[in-house]
């Protein structure tokens, strides 16, 4: 099964949210993450979900978001050339011994330092979800207190070709 | 509360008025707009105001019911029977929630209903206020879609909206729900023509490309089957899908919602598809080359084992749902698009086809394996059905229950026009049948209305003879009264060793004597050769609702029968002898 990025834009709607939510509860299908903002339109709303499955599946859950009156437009990414970004936030257990090479680590991967204390240091992270889940896997033998991640956020390339 | 009083006297005036009016005022004059016969309903605190406003309007009648569940079956059978939107209205919480199962069935079968539900005054919302629910969220999932008005300004908007969504595409029900004090506030009227929804496009025309390689299939096949669905009934295809059937000269398979789509008793016409259909019907269905889904869904109840459903076909499905396509069995050619519209344009593509033999082995089967049972002294549910059949020409409108009433009637009347079989197919709702005859009387005046139902299922909407004596109603209500939930003891009977656990209506009513005392009339009959005549004496009567009970025979089963999941090779055809029965049973246990 593979992992779909779907691209939803939904009217910015009392209860509009829950419409999607509530289709993939109700007919059983997977989300992985979800997240929700405004887009460049203030009356709607970009919904990005990470959901698995097979193909099949996938048809559906993109006919069946079509059919909701308030979506828009759905587009499923994963088979088009896009950006994708996750932010988390990484909560390590850090005292004198561990902070510097925890600072290095944060730096490797491009990540900022955001809040500091004698017990731990907050690390603000984006990137990849699979640059996000391997920095986890760096920083867990420290010690991770919280995570707290945004989920999946994705935009199609305009042009080919990394740029 | 109302200020001006007689806004609402002249239809179609002044829509434009610049005069402000209350939310309750707007409701009953965009109603008018739309053209709104009929309306079912129950009042209560939150729509008071509403009810208010309609007191003095004569453009549209308010139907009481004695249920909220019997106003939304009501409307649906209005709906089905007319083509037109049926509209319900009742009050907050229990009220609201009270047509939860009436709202489902319609988003099931696509029945186009709007129900407008009262709700608290906004600053109540959410406070668990007195007769408060969130009718939103409960019915989300079982509308094509819904609103809550917060503004009175959007009202007149949401309503057009409303019967929009209800009425195009697939239709479906429409829940709005109006809070009290969004009513009783003020706004001028102004009824929009058309509403532009962003999201909602239904594709009516059919991709000419993907018509193109429909046609290629259809005139490359020597054994085409035609699997019909409501969708015909729903696009008001009917003379299309004759028309093609008749070019093709292919045999015609219909869904239980499908019968009526194409007369039943014209030649190409095998009846019904699936677990209860006929056997030559799934057998032709299984055996053709080239399978025409026409606004059908291949539901689990006709397809059975999807992976092993007419193995040896190529198969093209014409759905006004892009969702519907492929769901369940993967298609060759999908077409969507509006029924009617596609075989406008795909008919004068085909080739008329040489389908000599295939009709031939059709035939064979209809001889070998016909609808069949056994009558005698007892009367047997088979038998009233097809002297309801003769007795109304086939011309009369039926509604059933759920459950074997249901099954021996789409079997036993051969359904000849469309919007006369109304029944509630996806969802199997018990208590349908009757409000719903009562919604069809409202729509259809030329024709005899019958409500077929078992002795469970009329005991669950029975309330409503009230509303039917009082509207002068003249229903035939017909109990097929074998003193069981039927379906469910023949399942026990079938598939759990006879152990009939809670299927016996041991203390039913005396209907003879409760149709009299809610003022209707009624009859009974034990004998088989008592049916005709008291039909016949029942059909005299036409200036209130008659109840005929039926004293069946207790244990008879529905045959043929695909068991759930089942494939063609499992049907159990209606047993000639106590042997077969037995190996029947066997067989079946096997199955399961």
């Amino acid at each position: 099964m593979k992992k779909h990025t779907i691209s939803i834009l939904v009217e910015n709607k009392f209860g509009a949210l829950n419409r999607i939510v509530g289709l993939f509860s109700a007919r059983g299908y997977n989300i992985d993450s979800i997240s929700v903002g405004t887009s460049e339109d203030d009356s709607v709303a970009r919904v990005t979900i990470v959901s698995k499955g097979d193909d099949d599946v996938i048809e559906q859950i993109i006919k069946q978001l079509n059919k909701l009156i308030d979506v828009t437009k759905v587009v499923d990414l994963t088979y088009d050339n896009f950006v994708e970004r996750e932010l988390v936030l990484i909560k390590v257990a850090a005292n004198r011994n561990s902070r510097s090479e925890l600072m290095q680590i944060s730096e490797i991967f491009r990540s900022k330092i955001i809040d500091i204390s004698p017990r731990s240091i907050t690390i603000e992270a984006t990137g990849s979800e699979q640059k996000v889940d391997a920095m986890i896997k760096m920083l867990d033998p420290f010690g991770i207190k919280e995570i707290a991640r945004t989920g999946r956020v994705a935009l199609k390339r305009e042009f080919e070709g990394t740029v | 509360m109302r200020t001006t009083v007689n806004i609402i006297t002249k239809h179609g005036d002044n829509i434009m008025s610049t005069n402000e009016m209350t939310g309750s005022e707007i409701f009953v004059k965009s109603l008018i707009e739309e053209n709104v016969e009929y309306m079912f309903g129950y009042p209560g605190g939150a729509v008071i105001g509403v009810y208010d406003a309609m007191h003095d309007m004569s453009h549209i009648k308010h139907i009481l019911t004695r249920h909220e569940q019997g106003a939304v079956h009501a409307a649906e059978g209005y709906a089905k029977a007319t083509g037109k939107v049926g509209v319900v209205l009742v009050t907050s919480g229990p009220g609201a929630t009270n047509t939860v199962t009436g709202v489902a069935d319609a988003y099931m079968d696509s029945v186009p209903i709007v129900v407008f539900t009262g709700q608290v005054s906004t600053h109540l919302i959410g406070n668990d206020a007195f007769q408060e629910a969130d009718i939103i969220g409960i019915t989300r999932s079982i509308t094509k879609h819904n609103f809550l008005v917060k503004d009175v300004k959007q009202l007149a908007w949401t309503i057009k909206a409303a019967f929009h969504i209800a009425s195009t595409g697939r239709p479906g029900p429409v829940v709005v729900d109006m809070p009290k004090d969004v009513m009783a506030s003020k706004a001028p009227f102004l009824y929009p023509k058309e509403v532009k929804l962003r999201g909602y496009h239904p594709f009516y025309f059919g991709h000419m490309g993907q018509i193109n390689k429909a046609v290629e299939i259809i005139n490359a096949s020597r054994k085409p089957v035609l699997y019909v669905g409501g969708g015909v009934i729903n696009s008001n295809a009917s003379t299309e899908l004759f028309n093609l059937a008749k070019k093709l000269n292919a045999p015609v398979a219909m869904t239980l919602m499908g019968l009526g789509a194409y007369p039943g008793d014209d030649k190409l016409s095998m009846g019904r598809v699936g677990v209860h259909g006929t056997w030559y019907s799934n057998v032709a269905v299984d055996q053709c080359d080239c399978l025409i889904a026409i606004g059908s869904r291949f539901d689990d109840r006709v397809t059975g084992n999807p992976a092993m459903f007419s193995p040896n076909s190529r198969k093209i499905h014409i759905d006004i749902d892009p969702s519907a396509i492929s769901k369940n069995v993967k298609v060759d050619v999908p077409i969507v698009g509006d029924v009617r519209h596609v075989l406008e344009r795909l008919t004068p593509l085909v080739n008329p086809l040489n389908t000599k033999e295939w009709l031939e082995q059709i035939e064979e089967w209809k001889a070998e394996h016909p609808l069949r049972y056994e009558n005698g002294n007892e009367i047997r549910a088979q038998y009233v059905i097809e002297k309801i059949y003769e007795l109304t020409n086939g011309n009369a409108v039926i509604t059933t229950d759920v459950g074997q009433n249901q099954m021996w009637t789409a079997q036993f009347y051969k359904f000849l026009n469309p919007r006369s079989n109304i029944t509630s197919g996806g969802l199997g709702t018990m208590g349908f049948s009757f409000p719903a005859a009562m919604g069809a009387a409202f729509g259809v005046k030329d024709r005899p209305v019958f409500s077929i139902n078992g002795d469970g299922g009329i005991q669950m909407n029975i309330q409503e003879m009230a509303t039917a004596v009082s509207n002068k109603l003249p229903l035939k209500i017909v109990i097929l009264n074998n003193g069981y939930l039927g379906m469910v003891r023949q399942w026990q009977d079938l598939f759990y060793k006879k152990r009939y656990s809670h299927v016996t209506l041991g203390n039913n009513p005396d209907f003879v004597k409760l149709a009299e005392a809610f003022g209707g009339a009624g009859f009974v009959a034990d004998k088989t050769e008592e049916v005709v005549p008291t039909l016949e004496e029942a059909m005299k009567i036409n200036d209130r609702p008659v109840i005929i009970d039926f004293r069946t025979i207790k244990e008879d089963n529905v045959f043929p029968m695909i068991p759930s999941a089942g494939t063609v090779a499992q049907i159990i055809d209606y047993p000639k002898s106590v042997k077969e029965l037995e190996m029947a049973k066997t067989q079946s246990e096997a199955v399961k």
